[in-house]
């Protein structure tokens, strides 16, 4: 068993200390795309530590499943973080669970998010939760089917070995299968991670939510803990998409070097991979609701093509 | 006193035969009735248990024990027992959830007294059980055919036990015509069996199938997978399932949904892997196919409904889908000669049967006690629950996550080893055919996405948020005996799910016996704390490792907690409601209002009626009265079953045209008859 203590730790932090960053940075950009300042790229500590310190207020019809949810989904993500490649091609934790354990985490995170949206008996909540279950169930096939593709490429549902696979001779930069299973994930991330034409995240309007929706009735440190557990969520898809499809510059040794390479590597890619998601918010418009699964069937039908693909230019 | 696994059979068989007559006798005093029958049967479930956990640890090397039941009086007809791999697994699970179920019974049937004849209730309780566990260690064909039609027969009289409602005749006499279907089909299967091998035996249908011409072989196929498909409520054979098993109590839909479809399954097992030799590809894909149907339309329909008890029951068909996913995938890989693998296909199916029997039992008894405390099963007039009854609401939670298959519980464990099945099985053959396992995983991961979101409309409304009735907000919590037995499933579920190693290696005398294989050491590393599919390279998992990486991380947020929020305080307050007073359950959100994304996005085939209608004054948008209505039907109901019905009636009014009541056209008839049997003799 490797379970070294160190690179879990030093994981770990990565994931607490650069999730916050990550949403600060694609606030801003998108900011200074529609031409205004925007707040600094830091603000999301500032958030965090603010939510940390105040006071909260719980709903009086809420049980203890709403106080349960923060904990559920920060720890979730947080382990989900574990199981993917980010520095050095070996995850820390890619023993205890790959793709399919990972999806299965975050979709537990969900599980209880959307519970606790129902419990404080407001309607807004159950809305969240209805449409937030929808677009993550026809979501998950077409995640899925991208994760088949690679995996069957790679002989493994481990991430760390389809990353190394990928390194290895076999893989070709731009193959037609990988490229159409790389587009089919990205449209699944803008879904998982409440962006434009899926749901807004910056709406201020109860009607037009999904992923906001489920949170109006968090305050104080229980939101500060689902903020930050949804933007290591974040983190960790945006990353799992990076290194799954471009695996460069994983550190393969213990060097400090090698590290070092490799963090920047990663803060590259997570750069590029943020000004797509950028780009992407910035020129389209919120789809409606029930054109969603428009876009998530043209995810489907993309991996299903990488996949068929597959064997069609071996 | 060293106890074999014979002995504690017979004592289970005994108990069972002792519960079902104590019922009867019993049957003018409830309460002793009542303690009596299903505290036998508690004792007998747990004797039945302890027989098959025995033989399933003693390892795969052990000879299977058989011994004569009963002499019998017709030489080739003989009441033989065998207790083997897969019927000690199947005896194991039936054992289980009786011993969970006679235990919850105890409570439950307290809402019967002076009502019903709770001595009758336990008395086909247990001869239910005793049949059922009969058949599932029956040795020879008319064995299990007797056992098979007295569990049938037990069953309908325990889904009409509570005859007073029209709903629940019908639904009986539903099941009573379905069940007879099955078993004329396999009756017909089997008779194709024993011309081949002249034996009444088990033992000499062993592999039969290489004695048989192909046209046969693939007939008795067939005539299996129809038999068993309908009991286990295999689309398009279900529409029985949704309509028997709500209206049946608590305690027995949980057994038909937990145990009695699994009888199909353990029929289609023994058949394909045991009798009927090495499977041409299409029987494979056939049951691959047929469980991604399956499994993705009976998640859509469960979706569908706000009758607590008919949206579990069309779980179950989704399941017996899941686990035909896995059987079939393990047939094909049995065909394209990959035994490694059609053990890790035939483990992820009987994993999942076990796991299905734990959870879906767990959440009918769940739904027991809602019923019991608010007298409903309309979701719509629940709410607020895990306030009134906290413990009962914990349970359902975790058997809501269980079957959602989110990790760390049973129901992950399972369908990860699907999944892993369906992947490796893309490397097996080079043909078109390859495509059908990752499109299966896709449908797979919209069936477990789908019943993520039913079982948040399941627990969220019928828990959560304000009771929306006065029986709502007036219940109670149930029973100790009913929360016992809760509990008792409960820990199944966390048990399967937290050592799948250790309980795959009870699997190795099953797999042994049916692929020649074991897989227990190949799927178990780093002591069995990580699961593995067959490699390590092919992929793991660790439920208990994730559970410890919880642990181990949950001190961040404490640590944030007691960094920064030291001073800060928690005070309880109104939910938002747009700044206006007086929050109320008519506002929240429904159950029909949960599901009607998925209602729209699938409304070609759901194709949803609604009426809507409004009473105003001046405009349509400031209704005085709105009455809204919306129904669902399925597509099988609408396209196959009503024709059907109609065309038989038709016929039927036809044919009793002959039956005139005149003595001489019926001496006609006869003598037309000889004519004809004359005629062909000659």
């Amino acid at each position: 068993m490797n379970l070294e203590l160190p690179a879990i730790l030093a994981q770990t932090a990565l994931l607490l200390l650069l999730a916050p960053l990550l949403s600060g940075l694609i606030k801003n950009w998108k900011a200074k795309l529609q031409n205004r300042r925007g707040s600094r790229i830091w603000q999301p500590y500032f958030d965090l530590l603010k939510f940390l310190r105040k006071d909260m207020v719980i709903s009086e019809h809420a049980s203890w499943v709403f106080s349960v949810t923060p904990y559920v989904l920060f720890l979730t993500a947080l382990s989900a973080g574990l199981m993917v490649p980010m520095v050095t091609a070996q995850a820390p934790m890619s023993l205890f669970g790959g793709a399919l354990a990972l999806v299965g985490l975050l979709a537990l995170g969900r599980f209880f998010l959307a519970l606790a949206g129902l419990d404080p008996a407001s309607a807004f909540g159950g809305m969240g939760s209805s449409r937030e279950m929808t677009i993550s169930a026809i979501a998950e096939p077409a995640m899925m089917l991208a994760i088949f593709t690679v995996a069957i490429t790679a002989g493994s549902t481990n991430l760390s070995q389809i990353v190394l696979a990928s390194q290895g001779p076999g893989w070709k930069f731009l193959d037609p299968s990988h490229a159409m299973a790389f587009a089919a994930m990205f449209i699944v991330l803008l879904a998982e991670t409440g962006r434009i034409p899926v749901d807004n995240p910056a709406t201020h309007l109860e009607l037009t939510m999904i992923h906001e929706a489920m949170l109006l009735e968090y305050s104080g440190r229980y939101l500060a803990l689902i903020e930050w557990g949804v933007s290591i969520k974040q983190l960790v898809l945006m990353a799992l998409l990076a290194n799954i499809f471009f695996p460069v510059g994983l550190a393969a040794d213990t060097t400090t070097a090698a590290f070092g390479l490799g963090l920047l590597f990663l803060v590259m890619k997570l750069i590029v991979l943020a000004g797509a998601v950028v780009w992407v918010e910035t020129t389209n418009a919120k789809l409606r609701l029930f054109r969603v699964p428009d876009l998530l069937s043209a995810a489907f039908i993309l991996a299903t093509l990488a996949l068929v693909s597959t064997f069609l230019f071996r | 006193m060293n106890l074999q696994p014979a002995t504690l059979l017979v004592a289970s068989l005994c108990g069972y035969g002792i519960g079902a007559v104590a019922g009867l006798l019993f049957m003018r005093r409830e309460r002793l009735a009542n303690a009596l029958s299903f505290g036998v049967a508690s004792l007998s479930a747990l004797s039945g248990l302890l027989a098959a956990l025995l033989f399933l640890s003693s390892g795969a090397g052990t000879p299977a024990p058989q011994f004569e039941l009963l002499p019998s009086l017709i030489p080739s007809i003989k009441f033989t027992v065998r207790l083997d791999g897969l019927g000690a697994f199947f005896l194991l699970i039936v054992s289980m959830l009786g011993f969970a179920l006679s235990i919850y019974s105890l409570g439950y049937a307290k809402g019967y007294f002076g009502r019903k004849n709770v001595g009758a209730l336990g008395a086909f309780f247990n001869a239910l059980l005793l049949a059922t566990t009969l058949m599932f260690v029956a040795d020879n064909i008319w064995l299990f055919l007797i056992t098979w039609e007295l569990m049938a027969l037990t069953a309908y009289c325990l889904v009409s036990f509570e005859h007073e409602q029209p709903e629940t005749r019908d639904a009986g006499v539903l099941y009573f015509i379905m069940s007879h279907i099955d078993a004329g089909c396999i009756l017909l299967g089997f008779l194709l069996l024993y011309q081949a091998s002249g034996d009444y035996s088990f033992a000499s249908l062993h592999d039969i199938g290489a004695q048989m011409s192909p046209g046969k072989r693939d007939a008795a196929f067939l005539l299996f997978l129809l038999g068993f498909g309908i009991k286990a409520g295999i689309v398009p054979f279900h529409i029985w399932l949704p309509v028997a098993h709500p209206v049946a109590p608590s305690n027995v839909s949980a057994l038909m949904s937990g145990v009695i479809i699994k009888t199909g399954i353990y029929g289609l097992t023994r058949v394909c892997f045991d009798f009927l030799g090495t499977p041409p590809l299409w029987w494979g894909v056939t049951v691959l196919t047929v469980g991604t149907i399956s499994a993705v339309l009976g998640v859509l329909y469960a979706l569908m409904e706000h009758d607590l008890k008919r949206l579990l029951a069309y779980h179950s068909i989704e399941n017996i889908g899941i686990i035909l996913m896995g059987l079939g995938a393990a047939l094909i890989f049995l065909h394209t000669g990959h035994p490694l693998l059609a053990t890790l296909g035939l483990i992820a199916g009987m994993y999942h049967t076990i796991n299905h029997a734990s959870f879906k039992g767990l959440l009918f008894l769940g739904a027991g006690a809602v019923l019991h405390a608010t007298h409903t099963r309309n979701m719509e007039e629940m709410g607020g629950l895990v306030k009134r009854m906290p413990q009962t609401a914990f349970f359902f939670l975790v058997g809501a996550v269980a079957i959602s298959a989110l990790p760390p519980l049973n129901g992950f464990v399972s369908e990860w080893l699907t999944y892993q099945a369906l992947l490796q099985g893309f490397g097996t053959t080079e043909s078109l055919i390859r495509l059908i396992f990752p499109l299966s995983g896709a449908m797979l991961a919209l069936t477990g996405a789908l019943a993520a979101a039913c079982f948040v409309k399941a627990f969220g409304i019928t828990f959560l948020a304000q009771p929306r009735s006065e029986h709502a907000r007036h219940a109670h919590e149930v029973a100790p005996s009913m929360r016992f037995g809760m509990a008792v499933l409960t820990v199944a579920c966390v048990l399967l799910g937290l050592f799948p190693t250790a309980f795959i290696r009870l699997l190795d005398p099953l797999t042994q016996q049916l692929t020649g294989q074991q897989l227990s050491a190949q799927v178990s590393l780093a002591d069995g704390l990580v699961l593995a599919s067959l490699t390590e390279k092919a992929g793991t998992v660790s439920t208990l490792g994730i559970v410890l990486m919880f642990v181990c991380l949950l001190p961040i947020p404490f640590g944030l907690w007691l960094v920064f929020a030291q001073n800060s305080k928690t005070r309880r307050g109104l939910t938002w409601a747009c700044g206006q007073p007086g929050l109320t359950p008519q506002m929240e959100y429904t159950a029909t209002g949960f599901s009607k994304p998925i209602r729209m996005i699938f409304k070609a085939l759901f194709r949803p009626r609604r009426d809507v209608q409004r009473e105003y004054d001046f405009s349509p948008h400031f209704a005085k009265k709105l009455r809204f209505e919306s129904h669902v039907e399925e597509v099988f109901v609408r396209r196959i079953y009503r024709p059907l019905r109609i065309l038989i009636l038709l016929v039927s009014r036809r044919i009793r045209a002959l039956q005139a009541g005149s003595i001489h056209a019926y001496l006609l008839y006869i003598f037309v008859t000889l004519l004809l049997l004359l005629l062909f003799a000659l």
